[in-house]
């Protein structure tokens, strides 16, 4: 917690300056394009002061760079910013807690869902999202999922970013087993994953309670397959037979895998790939650079590729990013000043720093931010800049809504594909047992 | 001072106490205002709570959306779910065998340290360690000694070549049960040794000197003497035991939360997992509440079943 005032703002403009060189941290010049658009008309109410919540930090720079450019907002316009930052597991209580109880922070980021499950309490943000998305080559396909109330133009949050969990492999172990790169169809897929376990450097997905990767997995293996949870109408639609042919398919790939993934949680894949136990699997860029940092691992990271997972059945890999979603509130008495932070912020000479502070882990939701120059400091990141160029979203196809980010947090996909994998269930008998949870949700 | 100072002095009635003093000598009010303190933080962090879950049980609150009164549809629906009675089994059957164990090596242990060893104070010391340590610690630790990949069972027993695979202990369902019931009686026994010890050594010396004279066997002095007077604490110390393995949270939510494949639920996390993660706040509250008449039901059993004076007292005394 910090109280940033005119005065500190001063200060705090000048340690941003200088923070480069202390953090060893050079923000390289990018080329942003931008086109003219003229920026709405936000009169900021008198002695304006804001609140604001956002998740925890990846890494220290993030917070750094976050608050200077809020100072830096308090220095041109006068409005004090005050700026908390949440541990992820609970800004959703306290967005609901703020929400329900009409009081407390003016601005949240929170996460994917959150702007719409609370719409009526939030501040229509369209005029700033037109303005920047005009400005910076419009918003990618996940920003505008996340941004747009369902089934209209009008924007209720202001994505700030997507964090994706692509496929991370060790170059060796694959080359060895005859592929340049991981094979694009199931069938291919399937072949590198067995001839990996016969080399005895097998790959492992979360198939255990993991937020994060068991989702990921799970949604990918049923979207692959041209399964969804719900249609775009919210009925259930995950008991068909593209369900059942995908649960068919991870029998087979589940004995692929190193044992115990279905005892795996977020960080397990984590463990296990940086301890040569586990040579293929989806993650965050988190991983890449916890090995990168580590001397003793940086063989391993040196050996590491991303790619993202196989497309199988559909054109494009299906992945669905979690996504920074910021919202501003009805009850915030400084409505103007809150959006005009939120526009501030997502200008280039605030948001390029913060970009690039963030080394990849947050990809833009804009398209011209794709030219930053994070996305040129390492190869291995540059696949994440693609991560809001993403059509797939949590709850596919169906609205965003309370009802999907319930079935994801209750792991229903998840524990669908385990219970086959373990041999507890049939794939039809999964499908049906997913299909009567998520009806509760989706009721 | 004396007697005859006194009398002289008093030559004047006393004043009437004041309304404030007369306030406060009035014993109902008394009782009132000494009680108040008391009732207050009881109704603000126990009554309001409880009550609040229990109203929510019968509502489908969400997070982020009030709920609005449904009766007993929450309930319904949880009895039709077969992960609801998985919990079900799960907490009855880990709070038995939990118990069962705890009991039978926290008995054991007693008996042992209430004999004459060296060390002694230090010993009853080094066994609380597992209890003192917190929950979350353990479980950890726990977490790391299942781990399917970096378990040291595993790596001890393929060093010493007893094994060439890496253990199973939480990938299925039936050996992630048995190990967290495992976890659950190694953090349980110390709570039950050191409570039986300290019953055991309120058992009069006489009895056991007497006994010997009659010429009884150790198993008969255990049987007729250390068990029957032992009886009243093993009663409390259960119901205690019971209620806290029942409503176990946190080392089944750090070591599998739940899984593999939701096998591994208790009450308590499969009401947390629908409740604060999943947002149903009703659902969850149901499936808490749902706890109560099993608490009821243990509680009233070790109370009336163990510690019923007959037993206690000896077969002769009723």
């Amino acid at each position: 917690m910090a109280l940033i005032t005119r005065r500190t703002a001063l200060q705090l403009g000048a340690s941003a300056a200088a923070l480069g060189a202390s953090s060893g941290f050079a923000f390289a010049q990018s080329n942003i394009k931008t086109a003219t658009a003229t920026a709405p008309k936000l009169p900021i109410e008198k002695g304006a002061t804001l609140r604001m919540l956002r998740p925890v930090r990846f890494v220290q720079p993030d917070e750094d760079v976050f608050r200077a450019n809020c100072a830096k907002f308090a220095k041109e316009t006068g409005v004090e910013v005050k700026v908390d930052f949440v541990g992820w597991e609970d800004i959703t209580q306290q967005t609901a807690v703020t929400a329900n109880t009409g009081a407390g922070p003016d601005v949240i980021i929170g996460f994917n869902e959150a702007p719409h499950i609370y719409t009526d309490k939030l501040n229509d943000l369209s005029d700033v999202a037109e303005y920047i998305g005009t400005k910076y080559g419009g918003w990618l396909p996940l920003a505008q999922k996340y941004g747009k109330k369902h089934g209209t133009n009008n924007w209720i949050g202001l994505p700030f970013g997507a964090s994706g969990g692509p496929l991370v492999w060790r170059k060796s172990a694959v080359e060895a087993a005859g592929f340049k790169a991981p094979p694009d169809d199931h069938a291919g897929f399937l072949d590198l994953c067995r001839k990996l376990k016969a080399a005895n450097k097998p790959a492992g997905f979360a198939l255990g309670n993991a937020v994060g990767d068991g989702n990921g997995f799970a949604n990918w293996l049923i979207w692959s397959h041209g399964g969804f949870l719900v249609d775009p109408d919210n009925k259930v639609a995950i008991n068909s037979k593209e369900t059942v042919e995908a649960l068919t398919y991870l029998k087979g790939l589940y004995e692929t895998f190193v044992p115990g993934t279905i005892a795996w949680g977020d960080i397990s894949n984590n463990r296990a790939y940086a301890a040569n136990e586990c040579w293929l699997t989806a993650n965050g860029v988190s991983m890449y650079f916890a090995l990168k940092r580590d001397p003793k691992l940086a063989e391993i990271a040196e050996d590491t590729q991303h790619s993202l997972l196989p497309t199988g059945k559909l054109d494009v890999s299906p992945m669905a990013g979690l996504t920074l979603n910021a919202m501003c509130f009805k009850h915030s008495k400084f409505p103007n000043a809150a959006k005009a932070l939120l526009a501030f912020l997502l200008e280039k000479e605030q948001y390029d720093p913060w970009l690039q502070a963030n080394l990849g882990y947050w990809s833009q939701p804009l398209e011209n931010y794709s030219t930053s120059a994070v996305w040129e400091s390492d190869p291995k990141v540059a696949l994440f800049k693609n991560v809001m160029k993403s059509n797939f979203w949590i709850g596919y196809k169906g609205p965003i809504s309370q009802a999907s980010a319930a079935a994801n947090a209750d792991y229903i996909m998840v524990q669908m594909c385990a219970s086959v994998a373990s041999g507890q269930a049939t794939p039809q008998a999964a499908a049906a047992e997913a299909e009567r949870r998520a009806k509760r949700f989706f009721r | 001072m004396t007697d005859a100072s006194i009398t002289s002095n008093w030559a004047q009635r006393r004043a009437d106490p004041s309304w404030i003093v007369r306030l406060f000598d009035w014993k109902p009010f008394l009782v009132t205002i000494c009680l108040l303190p008391a009732v207050g933080l009881l109704m603000t962090f126990l009554t309001y709570p409880l009550g609040l879950g229990i109203f929510l049980a019968f509502t489908d609150t969400t997070i982020g959306r009030k709920g609005i009164w449904v009766g007993l549809e929450n309930f319904q629906y949880l009895f039709t779910d077969p992960i609801f009675w998985n919990a079900v089994f799960f907490s009855v059957f880990y709070t038995g065998i939990a118990t069962v164990g705890k009991f039978g090596l926290g008995l054991w242990l007693a008996l042992l340290l209430n004999n004459h060893l060296p060390f002694k104070s230090l010993l009853r010391a080094i066994i609380l360690l597992p209890w003192i340590v917190p929950t979350v610690l353990s479980a950890i630790a726990f977490w790391w000694i299942y781990d399917p990949q970096f378990s040291i069972i595993s790596y001890l027993l393929i060093e010493s070549g007893l094994r060439t695979t890496n253990v199973d202990f939480i990938n299925t369902a039936w050996p992630a049960r048995w190990s967290l019931i495992a976890a659950n009686i190694w953090r349980g026994i110390p709570f039950v040794a050191i409570s039986l010890l300290a019953g055991l050594q309120t058992i009069s010396p006489s009895l056991y000197e007497a006994a010997m004279l009659d010429g009884a066997t150790p198993w008969q002095r255990f049987r007729y003497i250390t068990f029957p007077m032992l009886l009243p604490i093993l009663a409390i110390v259960m119901t205690f035991s019971i209620i806290f393995t029942f409503t176990d949270f946190q080392l089944v939510y750090a070591i599998t939360r739940g899984g593999p494949v939701n096998s591994t639920h208790l009450l308590a996390t499969l009401a947390f997992q629908r409740g604060i993660p999943g947002g149903q706040l009703g659902e969850g509250a149901a499936i808490a509440v749902s706890m109560i008449p099993f608490l009821v039901f243990a509680t009233l059993f070790s109370y009336f079943a163990l510690a019923r004076r007959k037993w206690q007292q000896g077969e002769s005394n009723d």
